[in-house]
């Protein structure tokens, strides 16, 4: 009885001790597709990960992920080697997480961007970009002089679809002689490339050109090229001093401390975040000035409707290419349908590459 | 698309900006490959020319140091190469290979320090009369001094291996290295003199990207135009001019299959997309059928080991 007592004892104490080791051990892998000097996407998770390192928590990072089978393998050495939280930081890792997270049920996955939540253990996260692209279609309506705005384009992905979508509505409100051209470069990272394409939507006519990669390159061929452009995921101004309208800028540090203390403490459940200009994922740099201090006004204000859920940024009637009604007149489109956006609005040109 | 002649001299200049760094390390590597040496690390060279050529911009801050410095750097890079494959009489292949992956791990290291750094103006030579003279103006002026040195470079090439008598050296050791080395020839001099020269082109079609084309430094940036180059040399079977026409191929293809989206013709994406490799592919394939020709411009001996028996 009493050496029953004893072992009872001891395997209590050797069990808190385990625990208190995984505590101490507790740590947060994350996965980036680009270097974490992109100036752009993938610095920005970084400047995140360095907040979760300050709040106590220790952190690793792999960068320049290629997105694909190698994504699963760097993911599965993460679950590994013993991080108790992963997050995984761009669309293309969908698949491969999930069919880690299945394999590794102790360990917590988080997802950007993704809408595939498999297992108990993965949540998904991102944040409402297309609010900011409201903002930046409203200035490049105003701002253009040829109506021709530029889009370089990464992947037909809803995420993408829905930024070109938003923009393209708001320019359409100040200004209905738009037209969007978009360029399709299939990368989130090719500086040569993005370049490139920067230049022949120039050479196209347009004099506002805005991406979805996550290079400086397209805002420096603008600065020379004497057009208007956006930053894209941090604020890249330095690069682009006077071609920059403003930037969108991607705030993860808040979540991502709040998700790993939760993982830590234990109080870590799966859900789906989508948070905007309101919670602050989504934050625009500083307006450029030389949009003249009148437009600064109207977007700030749009901004702030925006984030108080006064204006929606696809608000009805809006129609698909064809003519069909998509969302009707004075209701606002829901989250399900945001998510799997697959059409252009009316006034897009062109296709979505299938 | 518009289609008046500016916008189209506008479009040729494009076209020749975006094939300089496949110029520049083709033509390197054809003499390096003339001579009898498979150099398969254009990628691992040029890439370190990149880091090199912008690193020393910042710290210096004097673009003439950056260029010759990242010509250095290749060169310094491609002894390695050399001392293994001649030296050492390593596989040719393989020891390319290697160093493919060594200057790209290379320079993602040095190059922490120099992320996100936005580049310095390279300066463009006769910008005013880029925009005086129409269609003409675009190709031939506003450019920097390194694309004219790129565009004189395959004529220099074809005259220098036709035309001297070193090119006629490099020919003979390619063509027998062990008959050349009986006429007294150091055979393991000349190739070691084609696979420095090689390194320093490498070393300057990296310093053009990431000091001219889009001037920053970011890992991995020369994307691919190394093994891009080294096909070229194949494809254009050894002659310094189709190398010239090849690129050119390229560069216009991957530019105007952007300008076919932006104007947006309904052609599948992908397809645009695949374009530059099959055209470059095909039209080579086409010009270079002559067989007799292929035989003569080929270097016999490529990637074969020499030592000479004592």
């Amino acid at each position: 009885m009493y050496k029953n007592f004893l072992r009872y004892i001891i395997s209590v104490l050797f069990l808190l001790g385990v625990c208190g080791q995984a505590n101490a051990d507790f740590k947060v892998g994350f996965v980036y597709v680009g270097p974490t000097g992109d100036h752009g996407w993938t610095y920005q998770h970084d400047e995140g990960r360095k907040a979760v390192e300050a709040a106590g928590i220790k952190t690793t990072y792999v960068e320049s992920v290629p997105e694909g089978a190698d994504a699963e393998r760097v993911i599965r050495q993460l679950a590994q080697s013993g991080h108790d939280l992963i997050f995984t930081t761009s669309f293309g890792y969908m698949d491969p997480t999930n069919k880690v997270a299945k394999d590794f049920p102790n360990v917590k996955f988080e997802h950007a961007t993704g809408y595939k939540r498999e297992h108990s253990n993965v949540s998904t996260y991102s944040a409402r970009f297309y609010e900011g692209r409201t903002l930046l279609g409203h200035m490049a309506g105003k701002m253009t002089k040829t109506n021709v705005i530029g889009y370089i384009a990464s992947f037909p992905i809803p995420e993408v679809i829905r930024g070109i979508n938003a923009m393209t509505l708001a320019a359409q409100k100040v200004n209905p002689d738009i037209k969007t051209k978009i360029v399709w470069v299939f990368t989130w990272y090719d500086p040569g490339k993005e370049s490139e394409a920067a230049q022949a939507l120039i050479d196209q006519g347009a004099d506002v050109i805005m991406q979805h990669t996550d290079s400086t390159a397209p805002v420096q061929v603008a600065e020379k090229a004497g057009v208007w452009s956006f930053g894209q995921a941090s604020d890249m101004q330095r690069f682009a001093p006077k071609s920059i309208l403003t930037s969108i800028i991607d705030d993860w540090a808040p979540y991502y401390v709040e998700r790993s203390i939760a993982a830590r403490d234990g109080t870590w459940k799966q859900q789906d975040t989508w948070h905007g200009l309101k919670e602050g994922m989504v934050a625009m740099a500083p307006y450029n000035s030389a949009m003249g201090s009148d437009l600064v006004k109207e977007v700030e204000q749009l901004q702030k409707d925006l984030a108080s859920g006064k204006t929606h940024s696809f608000t009805g009637p809006i129609y698909d290419q064809k003519g069909n009604i998509l969302v009707a007149d004075g209701s606002v489109a829901d989250d399900g349908m945001l998510a799997g956006m697959n059409v252009y609005v009316k006034g897009v040109e062109g296709d979505i590459p299938k | 698309m518009s289609f008046d002649l500016n916008f189209i001299g506008i479009l040729i200049g494009a076209i020749m900006a975006s094939s300089v760094p496949l110029i520049l390390a083709a033509s390197g590597e054809l003499i390096t490959e003339r001579s009898g040496v498979l150099n398969l690390g254009v990628e691992g060279m040029m890439i370190i020319g990149a880091i090199s050529g912008f690193g020393l911009m910042v710290v210096t801050d004097n673009l003439f140091l950056a260029v010759i410095g990242s010509m250095l750097s290749g060169l310094i890079i491609s002894i390695i190469f050399g001392l293994l494959t001649q030296s050492l009489l390593t596989n040719h292949v393989a020891t390319g290979l290697a160093l493919t992956i060594f200057g790209i791990g290379m320079s993602a290291m040095i190059g922490k320090n120099f992320v996100g750094i936005p580049g310095k103006e390279f300066p463009l030579l006769f910008v005013n009369l880029k925009e005086n003279i129409p269609f003409l103006g675009p190709i031939l002026f506003g450019h920097s001094i390194i694309l004219y040195f790129a565009f004189l470079l395959p004529f220099l090439t074809n005259y220098f291996l036709k035309k001297t008598k070193i090119g006629l050296i490099i020919r003979a050791v390619g063509d027998s290295p062990t008959s050349a080395s009986n006429q007294g020839i150091n055979v393991i001099l000349v190739r070691y003199s084609c696979i420095l020269y090689g390194g320093a082109m490498c070393g300057l079609a990296g310093a053009y990207l990431s000091l001219i084309y889009t001037p920053q430094w970011i890992e991995n940036m020369t994307g691919g135009r190394g093994w891009i180059a080294l096909a070229l040399v194949v494809f254009a079977t050894w002659s310094p001019i189709k190398v010239l026409v090849g690129a050119l191929i390229f560069g216009g293809i991957t530019i105007l299959q952007l300008h076919m989206q932006a104007v947006g013709l309904r052609i599948p994406v992908q397809l645009l997309s695949a374009l530059p490799y099959i055209m470059t592919i095909i039209v080579l394939v086409v010009i270079s059928r002559d067989s007799r020709k292929i035989k003569l411009n080929t270097p016999t001996s490529l990637g074969q080991i020499f030592y000479k028996e004592k």
